[in-house]
């Protein structure tokens, strides 16, 4: 029942000279004119279907846009001081470990791979396949987080600390922002694990597995950029 | 139709039953656009008090602040009332924080986003409620912070709003402590706020419109929530990275702004204002919309150009991102990327103006109805095209060099920010009323307001263009210092006397929301109610009579003063309350489904809005939203839902 439609009609308004000639009125869902008083348009996709992406993987694209902003002001002043024209890293300051890193980063890489994997399992309703890939997927991110905190260690240990020189303040805030983001990925991970022993999704219902792949597929995604500028470049 | 009101709003708002559930940690889109409306309300008290403490230091500098002389004089902030200069800093740092983070933010984005865009597009709530509430209570924390940090050592954040380094990020330049981290901590905990706000906004919009609300039949301020949704993703992600970078500056000793240690001040100018430039569009483009939504209602034509409103808006969410360097020509900057910046920024004028031009051509011809919305959505329309137009000057980097940093920029972001957001903002808050509380507003009391605080509103900020040009300084603790500042005096005494008149004004629009909000429509409240607005406007025509009679500067008025200010008094106190007890409506009763004759969805939902909003069906759009005074059609308007007849339809081709 709409209460509106039974409203009851209201008197004419005298339209007052001079002014401006309406629109035509549109047919109801047709093809509109000018578009003048919100008209209609038929090429618009009509919200009744089916959307395009489910809310949850719309909303986790809404906030890996928002994360993205995030690093790009890190990123961002790490390139203006980068192309300062100082000595870049400066001078008697330890060098980043870079072998050990990019094998670092290979273990992170292959963590999104067996996360895809997980997805997949999920997809095809492999019950089973589903909370072993997710653990895999979890060690190699704790692995990374522990090899990241031993090198930290060492680093530290060398004299390079945050508030040494803007060298030491952007390598421990961009690779530390990163790491905690890493961090917050894994405890996410650990409660869809858990979920996931219990059952709680399947190929109907997989939108707990699939936010937290993508919060995992960025953190691993801005790995290799991070990497690239902080240690190579 | 009243019955079923009643029913779904026995029904639904209260089935949860308990208080904390209902109105504390509520799922409820409505309730915690209300909860915002109240946050931001409480916090523009605040905002307002700070700014009257310092307009007072500017008129009659290092005296004491009347009202505040019990302070002891071993007070750090106001020893006996006295504002010292570090308080002064803190007091304008702390009113352009709150104001713009606490109240235009939380009442526009909050309590609009929440309270319209699921009831104007026909969803049941938000996509994601907890994350809705979580967002509200978030917001909680921030103002807790940024409040907190006035009771600490040191005092709160004074290096201004943009809190530029290295003042903001060096404790021994400023004296401020503690209190500058824990600013840039509530920034950084506001802007997590504001992007749950985001995602819940943006997904809702995209994948909950009801059948038939194609995009282009969304209702403008939706679309302008929208993108200022959008804008603020974007936007307040850089402000947290900024801020977590100060904040490791003043923690940890990292060395990002501090130029003694290798550091980039300017590089805090440079994020500041990436995220500051459409920070000011979030600020600005809800206003934008809430007028384009009261105009056609109360003209009972259709908004001008609907299309080319949208296509405005999204031209000006872009420009915003690439304008940054106009607040920063006088940092050191290359001129070619200065003119560079001067053209970006001017071709904001373009989308500015098509929108201002469709405002009037809304006006035109339309038979208006100067109900109190529509006042505000009007003064809107002439304070934004000021605000735009000194906007224009400071564009352009040649004349910046002269009023940069003056109170020209003060006036011109008043006008836009006070003149366009807060009169949106009020205008909003009527017009809605009745949907949100079940409640109409006064529209006597309603009046009494707007008339004060427009011409107020002018008085205290048109004389600052004025002031700009003579060349006074925008942060500065004394003007006498100056001798060139001395002889505009009197500009600065009269606008601290129309601010003060200014905050007065707002009283009869707290009598208003309270009363309205409580019911409180007892005889004596009623005459509570007129004899105190009527006494409001008489004081202020005392003064104002005294100090046309005397002059400005004169502290006392002479005997000439008093009577013709006491015949001013008597005259002004009984004309408003005669005003108001003769068109005074009963306060808090209970408003009509639809009381402006409005098409959009909320008004066809329930009054108030129940749990869930439509009922058992949820609408079907049939036409857009501002299809008013269609020829050949027996009403002057016709909700969404109503189908166009087909024989109109077929006349249409």
């Amino acid at each position: 029942m709409n209460p509106v439609l039974e409203a009851p009609p209201k008197e004419k308004r005298e339209r007052w000279e001079g002014a401006p000639p309406s629109p035509p009125p549109e047919p109801p869902d047709g093809n509109g004119g000018n578009g003048n008083g919100g008209g209609d348009d038929s090429r618009d996709s009509s919200p009744s279907g089916k959307p395009l992406l489910g809310n949850t993987q719309l909303a986790m694209l809404v906030l890996i846009a928002a994360e993205i902003m995030f690093f790009s002001g890190l990123i961002g002043a790490f390139l203006v001081f980068r192309f300062s024209g100082k000595p870049w890293p400066p001078p008697f300051q330890p060098r980043l470990p870079v072998e050990v890193t990019a094998v670092n980063t290979a273990l992170l890489l292959l963590s999104s791979y067996t996360m895809v994997r997980a997805q997949l399992a999920l997809k095809k309703g492999d019950a089973k396949a589903l909370p072993r890939l997710l653990t895999v997927t979890g060690v190699l991110g704790v692995v990374f987080l522990a090899i990241q905190g031993y090198e930290w260690v060492r680093l530290v240990n060398f004299g390079l600390t945050a508030s040494a020189n803007v060298y030491g303040s952007l390598f421990y805030s961009i690779i530390g922002t990163h790491g905690f983001h890493v961090l917050s990925a894994v405890v996410w991970l650990v409660a869809v694990l858990v979920r996931a022993h219990l059952g709680k999704y399947s190929a109907r219902n997989p939108n707990g597995v699939v936010a937290c792949a993508m919060y995992w597929h960025l953190v691993v995604g801005l790995w290799p950029i991070l990497f690239y500028l902080v240690y190579l470049l | 139709m009243s019955e079923t009101t009643a029913d779904a709003h026995g029904a639904h708002d209260h089935h949860e039953g308990g208080f904390w559930s209902t109105y504390v940690f509520s799922l409820d889109h409505k309730m915690i656009a209300r909860q915002f409306l109240w946050l931001g309300l409480i916090m523009m008290v605040v905002g307002g008090m700070l700014a009257l403490i310092f307009r007072w230091q500017l008129a009659w500098p290092e005296t004491q602040v009347w009202g505040f002389e019990w302070i002891s004089d071993e007070s750090e902030g106001m020893p006996e009332g006295y504002v010292t200069p570090n308080f002064y800093n803190m007091a304008v740092t702390m009113h352009a924080t709150i104001m713009v983070f606490l109240v235009v933010m939380p009442i526009l984005v909050g309590c609009f986003g929440n309270f319209l865009i699921p009831l104007m597009i026909g969803a049941r709530d938000m996509a994601f409620p907890v994350l809705n509430m979580l967002s509200f209570w978030v917001a909680v924390l921030g103002a807790v912070i940024m409040t907190a940090g006035f009771f600490v050592e040191g005092g709160h954040a004074a290096a201004g709003w943009t809190g530029y380094a290295p003042l903001s990020t060096v404790p021994e330049y400023s004296g401020v402590f503690m209190g500058q981290t824990l600013w840039a901590l509530s920034l950084f905990v506001l802007s997590f706020s504001s992007l749950m706000g985001s995602i819940n906004y943006i997904t809702t919009l995209i994948n909950m419109r009801t059948e038939g609300m194609t995009w282009f039949r969304v209702p403008l301020v939706v679309w302008s929530l929208f993108v200022t949704a959008i804008l603020g993703l974007l936007a307040l992600p850089i402000l947290g990275s900024a801020g977590a970078m100060m904040i490791f500056d003043r923690v940890f000793e990292t060395n990002f702004f501090n130029p003694a240690k290798g550091g980039e001040p300017l590089l805090w100018q440079h994020l500041f204002w990436y995220f500051g430039h459409p920070e000011v569009y979030i600020l600005i483009l809800p206003g934008m919309g809430i007028a384009s939504e009261l105009l056609p209602v109360y003209c009972r034509k259709p908004i001008f150009g609907y299309r080319a409103m949208v296509y405005a808006m999204l031209a000006i969410a872009f420009l915003s991102w690439i304008v940054w360097g106009h607040h920063m020509f006088q940092s050191g900057m290359n001129p070619a990327l200065g003119s560079a910046f001067m053209m970006t920024t001017l071709v904001i004028a373009i989308p500015s103006a098509i929108k201002t031009f469709n405002w009037l051509g809304t006006l035109w011809g339309g038979s208006i109805r100067f109900t109190v919305p529509m006042l505000h959505a009007l003064a809107f329309v002439i304070l934004f095209v000021i605000g735009g137009l000194s906007g224009i000057f400071m564009a352009s980097n040649v004349v910046d060099i002269y009023i940069h940093d003056t109170y020209f920029i003060v006036a011109h972001f008043h006008y836009v920010i006070f003149g366009g957001s807060v009169f949106a903002l009020f205008g909003g808050i009527q017009h809605w009323f009745p949907k949100m509380f079940g409640r109409s507003m006064d529209e006597a009391l309603g009046k009494v307001h707007f008339w004060l605080t427009f011409i107020f509103f002018n008085m205290v900020f048109f004389p600052m263009h004025i002031l700009g040009v003579g060349g006074h300084m925008r942060r500065i603790y004394n003007p006498l210092q100056y001798e060139f500042l001395q002889g505009m005096q009197p500009i600065n005494v009269m606008i601290t006397l129309s601010a003060l008149a200014l905050g007065l004004s707002q009283i009869p629009f707290v009598f208003n929301f309270f009363a309205t909000v409580f019911r409180w429509n007892a005889k004596w409240f009623r005459v509570l109610t007129q004899a105190v607005s009527g006494l409001v406007v008489g004081f202020i025509g005392y003064k104002s009579a005294a100090v046309m009679f005397e002059g400005l500067m004169e502290p006392e008025a002479s005997t000439g003063g008093r009577i013709v200010g006491t015949i001013v008094f008597v005259a002004l106190t009984v004309w408003i309350y005669r005003y108001l007890e003769k068109n005074m409506a009963p306060l808090g009763a209970d408003a009509p489904q639809n009381p402006w004759d409005a098409n959009t969805l909320e008004w066809v939902a329930p009054t108030p809005a129940p749990h869930g909003n439509f009922g058992p069906t949820l609408p079907v759009v049939r036409r857009g939203p501002y299809e008013y005074s269609v020829p050949g059609e027996s009403a002057d308007w016709a909700p969404q839902t109503e189908a166009i007849d087909p024989k109109y339809a077929e006349a249409g081709h």
